[in-house]
C-alpha cells in the first residue's frame, strides 16, 4: 500500500467507526430499555443467597415467596437512586410495604453510609458486590424496582427512579391486585 | 391565535432556513454574490421569526394559557413566574424551540460579523448552518410542536417537575444550549473549509471567538447543573457521571482540545487535519448528547419522555449532520496541506499532549456512555457507573494538569525543558507550600488529596507565574512591569485566568471528595450537634406554605466558640399538584469550605428529626474556579486580533502597506 492510499484510508476512519456506532444507536432504540420487559417476567426469581451489608439481615430468593414485595436495586454511586429514596421511605413507613434492597456493584460500607444518610426502607438488603444476581434478575442500569407476587415470581419491572406517578398509577395498583 | 403566529413563524422560518442551505453553496460555486448574499439576509429573517416563535410560548405560559398542551403538561396558574417563564424550556419541545433560537442567534451573528471573512466561505459556513436548521426545524414542526392545542382547555396545569423549579436550573438549559449549539458554528466552519480544500492560519483565527463563545457559555452551564446537583439533591455530591452529565462534558472535553488545537493552526500552520476532525466531532458530541437524551436508550434521572419517533428522528439527524461531516473528511481532508514541523518539547509539542489527554477522557466517558448500550445488543447487561469514571479520569488529569503549567513556558517550534522548569521554581514552592498545608489540616491520608492539592496548587502558581515571568515581576521596576502587563495581548490573559481558574476548580474537587465530614443523627428541639468546629442547635421546627408547595422548616442556630454566626433553615416541601418531595438543603458558605444542614423525616419514635450535616472543605470554589475560567475564555475572547484582519502568509512577504485591505 502506497503511503497516499494508507493516508486516506486513516481519513476514511473515523467515518467507519462512527457508522458502526450509529448502528448501535438504532439497534439501541429498539431495545428500548424501559419499555421492553424483563425476560424474567412472570418467571421466579433467580435462586441466591447473599451476604447483608454491614451485619444486617441479607438477602436470599427464598426471602421472595409468601409475601407480595418489592426488590430495589440500587447503589449508592447512583444518582437517580437518591432521587427515587424518599418515596421508597415513604412507601416503607406509611404504606406499610416490604422493599428488599439489591445493592448492586457497591462496596458495603459506602452502601451503609447512603441508607445511614437518606433512611433505610429495606426490610433486608442483598451485598450483591459482584452484579451476579442483578445480572441473572435482567437488571438494565440502576435503580429498577421488581414486584414480586407471593408465589415469588416477578410480575413486573420498573426501570430508573421510580416517581410518584409511577407508584400511584402502576406498582400501587398492582400490588393490591397481587394481595387479593 | 398567539400560539398560531408562533407556530406560522417557524414553518416561514423552515422556508428561509432551506433557501440558506441552498442558495449559498450554489452562489460560492457559482461565485454569484447575489446568491451568497441570500443566505446573509435569510439567516437574519430566520432570527426574527424563531424569536417570534419563542417569544409566542413564553407568552402562553406567562400568561398560563392551557389551551396549549405544552404549558398545560409543564405549568400550572400557582408557579412562580420565574418558573413560568423557564418552564418554557423546562421541557423536550420548548428545549428544542430554545435550541433552534440559540441556533438562529448564532446565524445571524456569523451573518453580521467576519466581515474579513471570504466571500465564499463565509456563504458555505452559513449554508451548514441552515441546513442543521432545517433539520431541526423540520423535527419540531414533525415531531415536537409545542403549540398543539388542546380543547377543551382543563382548567389548570400539570406543573413543572420540583425539582426543576429552581433558580439555578432555570438558566442552566440557555448556558448548555449556547455552548453546545455555539460548536456548530466550528462544524459549519471546517465543512467549509473541506468544501474549498483549503486550511489557513486565518480560518484559525476566525473559528476562534466561536469556540470561545461555545466553550465559556458551555462550562458556565455545566457549571450551574452541577451546582444546583449539589445544593438540591440534598447530600452535598456535585458530579454523578449520570449519562445526561456525561453528554455535556464530552463536547466541552472535545472542545477544549478545539480551542487548543486551533492555536496550533493559527499560529504555526500546523496540525489542520486533526483541528479539523475536532470542530466535526465537538459538535457531533453536542448532538449526540441530544440523541442520548431525547430518545430514551439509556436510563438516567434527567432524560425526557421517551418518543421511539423522535429518536428515530434525532437519530436521523444525528447521522446526517455527522456522517456528512466525517464523510467528506474523509473524501476531503487529504487537500489539506501539511504545515509546519515541531520539536516534540516544544509550544505545539504541549498543545498535542493536551489534545491527547483530552482526546482519550472524551473516548474514556463516551465508552463509559455508551457500553451499556452496546452490550445491550449482544444481550449482555452490565451498568457502569462512577467507580469506572473515577478510576481512569485521573490518571489522564494528573498529566493534563501537570503539563498545563509548564505548557504556556514553552516556546514554538524547539524548547528546552530543563531551562523552562528552572523559571517554574515559584509554583514549585507554591505547590510545597499547599501541599504542607494540607498535611498540617488534614493529615497524611488519603494520599491522593494531597496529590491532588498539590496539582492544583501547580495549575494556579503556574498559570499566575507565566503572566508574572512574561512581564518580568521583580527583575525590573514595578512601573515598567506594570506597563508591560498593560501591554500583554488579551489572549495571554486569557490562557493564564482560564488555567488559574482550572487549579481553583481542582482544589474544590479535592476538598469536598477527601475532607468531607458528615454527621446523620437524630436531633429533638434543643439538641445540639457539632460539625467542624460548628456547634449547631436545633432551635424550632415549623409549617410554612408558598406558592405552590407547602413546607416544613428546620431552624438551626449556628455558633462558632459560643458566638452566633448564622442561622440555617432547611426545608422539606410538598409539592401537592406534582405529588413530589423535595428537599432544600440550608448552606452557610464561608468561601473557603460550606456547611450544609438538611431536614429529614421526623424519627420514627417522633421525638425529634433526623438531621444531615456536612461540612464541606473547599467546595465553593468548584464554582468559583469555573466562573474564573468563563472569564478567562471571555477576556480571550476580547483579544484585538479576532477582531482585525489576518495579514496573509505568502511566498514573497509583501510590504504591510500593500497588504489589500481586507
Amino acid at each position: 500500500m502506497s503511503p497516499v492510499t494508507k493516508h486516506r484510508l486513516l481519513l476514511l476512519l473515523p467515518f467507519t467507526i462512527f457508522l458502526v456506532l450509529l448502528a448501535y444507536f438504532a439497534i439501541g432504540l429498539t431495545h428500548d430499555p424501559s419499555k421492553l420487559p424483563s425476560t424474567m417476567i412472570d418467571k421466579p426469581v433467580p435462586v441466591f443467597d447473599l451476604a447483608g451489608i454491614d451485619g444486617g439481615p441479607g438477602l436470599a430468593s427464598t426471602d421472595l415467596t409468601g409475601k407480595v414485595q418489592l426488590v430495589n436495586v440500587f447503589a449508592s454511586w447512583c444518582a437517580p437512586c437518591r432521587v427515587e429514596h424518599p418515596l421508597l421511605v415513604r412507601l416503607a413507613r406509611e404504606e406499610g410495604i416490604v422493599i428488599r434492597g439489591l445493592n448492586y456493584k457497591d462496596k458495603p460500607e459506602a452502601a451503609q453510609a447512603f441508607l445511614n444518610m437518606l433512611g433505610n426502607p429495606y426490610t433486608s438488603v442483598g451485598a450483591d458486590k459482584d452484579g451476579r444476581v442483578g445480572i441473572n434478575f435482567g437488571v438494565y442500569g440502576v435503580p429498577e424496582t421488581y414486584v414480586i407476587d407471593k408465589a415469588g415470581r416477578i410480575r413486573y419491572r420498573h426501570v430508573g427512579p421510580l416517581m410518584p406517578q409511577d407508584m400511584e398509577n402502576v406498582i400501587l395498583p398492582m400490588l393490591r391486585e397481587l394481595a387479593k | 391565535m398567539i400560539p398560531e403566529i408562533g407556530h406560522y413563524a417557524l414553518v416561514l422560518a423552515l422556508l428561509l432556513a432551506i433557501i440558506q442551505g441552498t442558495l449559498p453553496f450554489a452562489g460560492a460555486a457559482r461565485r454569484n454574490a447575489a446568491w451568497m448574499e441570500a443566505g446573509r439576509m435569510a439567516a437574519y429573517g430566520q432570527l426574527g421569526l424563531i424569536t417570534l416563535a419563542f417569544l409566542a410560548l413564553m407568552w402562553a405560559y406567562v400568561v398560563s394559557d392551557f389551551s396549549v398542551l405544552n404549558v398545560v403538561e409543564n405549568s400550572h396558574s400557582q408557579k412562580p413566574m420565574l418558573y413560568k417563564v423557564a418552564g418554557v424550556w423546562g421541557n423536550h419541545e420548548g428545549s428544542m424551540l430554545l435550541w433552534i433560537f440559540m441556533l438562529s442567534l448564532f446565524g445571524a451573528a456569523v451573518a453580521a460579523f467576519g466581515r474579513n471573512i471570504p466571500p465564499t466561505l463565509k456563504a458555505r459556513v452559513l449554508g451548514v448552518q441552515g441546513l442543521i436548521g432545517v433539520g431541526f426545524l423540520l423535527f419540531i414542526l414533525a415531531t415536537s410542536n409545542p403549540f398543539i392545542r388542546i380543547l377543551p382547555a382543563p382548567p389548570d396545569g400539570n406543573d413543572l417537575n420540583p425539582l426543576l423549579q429552581d433558580p439555578g436550573l432555570a438558566f442552566h438549559p440557555p448556558f448548555l444550549y449556547l455552548g453546545y449549539v455555539g460548536f456548530s458554528v466550528a462544524f459549519s466552519f471546517a465543512v467549509g473549509a473541506l468544501i474549498e480544500g483549503r486550511v489557513d492560519p486565518a480560518w484559525g483565527r476566525w473559528v476562534r471567538p466561536w469556540t470561545l463563545v461555545a466553550w465559556s457559555s458551555l462550562t458556565l452551564g455545566i457549571a450551574m447543573g452541577s451546582w444546583w446537583a449539589y445544593y438540591e439533591l440534598g447530600w452535598g455530591g456535585w458530579w454523578f457521571w449520570d449519562p445526561v452529565e456525561n453528554a455535556s462534558l464530552m463536547p466541552w472535553l472535545a472542545g477544549t482540545a478545539l480551542l487548543h488545537s486551533a492555536i496550533v493552526v493559527e499560529k504555526r500552520d500546523s496540525l489542520k487535519t486533526w483541528t479539523i476532525l475536532l470542530a466535526v466531532l465537538t459538535f457531533s458530541l453536542s448532538l449526540m448528547g441530544t440523541f442520548l437524551v431525547r430518545s430514551g436508550v439509556l436510563t438516567s434521572v434527567h432524560a425526557f419522555a421517551v418518543d421511539p419517533r423522535r429518536g428515530v428522528a434525532i437519530l436521523a439527524l444525528l447521522g446526517l449532520a455527522t456522517g456528512g461531516g466525517l464523510l467528506l473528511f474523509a473524501l476531503r481532508a487529504h487537500a489539506l496541506k501539511v504545515g509546519g514541523l515541531f520539536a516534540p518539547i516544544s509550544r505545539e509539542g504541549a498543545l498535542v499532549l493536551n489534545n491527547l489527554l483530552l482526546s482519550v477522557s472524551t473516548a474514556v466517558v463516551l465508552i463509559g456512555t455508551l457500553m451499556p448500550l452496546v452490550l445491550d445488543v449482544f444481550g449482555h447487561k452490565i451498568s457502569v457507573g462512577a467507580p469506572y469514571f473515577n478510576a481512569i479520569i485521573p490518571f489522564l488529569a494528573v498529566p493534563l494538569v501537570l503539563a498545563m503549567a509548564v505548557g504556556p513556558f514553552l516556546p514554538w517550534k524547539r524548547a528546552d525543558l530543563a531551562g523552562i522548569m528552572g523559571r517554574l521554581w515559584v509554583a514549585g514552592i507554591v505547590t510545597v507550600a499547599a501541599v504542607m498545608v494540607a498535611l498540617w489540616a488534614h493529615g497524611v491520608k488519603p494520599v491522593m488529596a494531597l496529590v491532588g492539592i498539590g496539582l492544583a496548587a501547580w495549575a494556579f502558581a503556574g498559570a499566575l507565574w507565566e503572566i508574572a515571568d512574561r512581564v518580568k515581576l521583580f527583575r525590573i521596576p514595578l512601573s515598567d512591569s506594570l506597563s508591560r502587563a498593560g501591554g500583554l495581548p488579551r489572549g495571554a490573559w486569557g490562557t493564564s485566568v482560564a488555567h488559574a481558574g482550572m487549579g481553583i476548580a481542582i482544589a474544590g474537587m479535592v476538598g469536598t471528595s477527601f475532607w468531607l465530614t458528615e454527621d446523620v443523627r437524630v436531633m429533638a428541639l434543643g439538641d445540639k450537634a457539632t460539625v467542624a468546629g460548628y456547634e449547631l442547635t436545633l432551635d424550632k421546627v415549623a409549617p410554612a406554605k408558598g406558592p405552590n408547595y407547602t413546607t416544613e422548616m428546620g431552624f438551626f442556630t449556628v455558633r462558632v466558640d459560643g458566638r452566633v454566626i448564622a442561622t440555617l433553615t432547611p426545608e422539606r416541601r410538598w409539592y401537592p399538584v406534582a405529588r413530589m418531595q423535595t428537599t432544600e438543603a440550608a448552606i452557610h458558605t464561608t468561601l473557603v469550605s460550606d456547611l450544609y444542614a438538611v431536614l429529614g423525616e421526623p424519627s420514627p419514635d417522633g421525638k425529634g428529626w433526623v438531621v444531615r450535616l456536612y461540612h464541606h472543605p473547599l467546595v465553593p470554589w468548584i464554582w468559583l474556579g469555573s466562573v474564573v475560567m468563563v472569564l478567562g475564555g471571555l477576556l480571550s475572547l476580547s483579544d484585538r486580533r479576532l477582531r482585525v484582519g489576518v495579514p496573509q502568509r505568502r511566498a514573497n512577504p509583501v510590504p504591510p502597506t500593500m497588504q489589500p485591505a481586507e
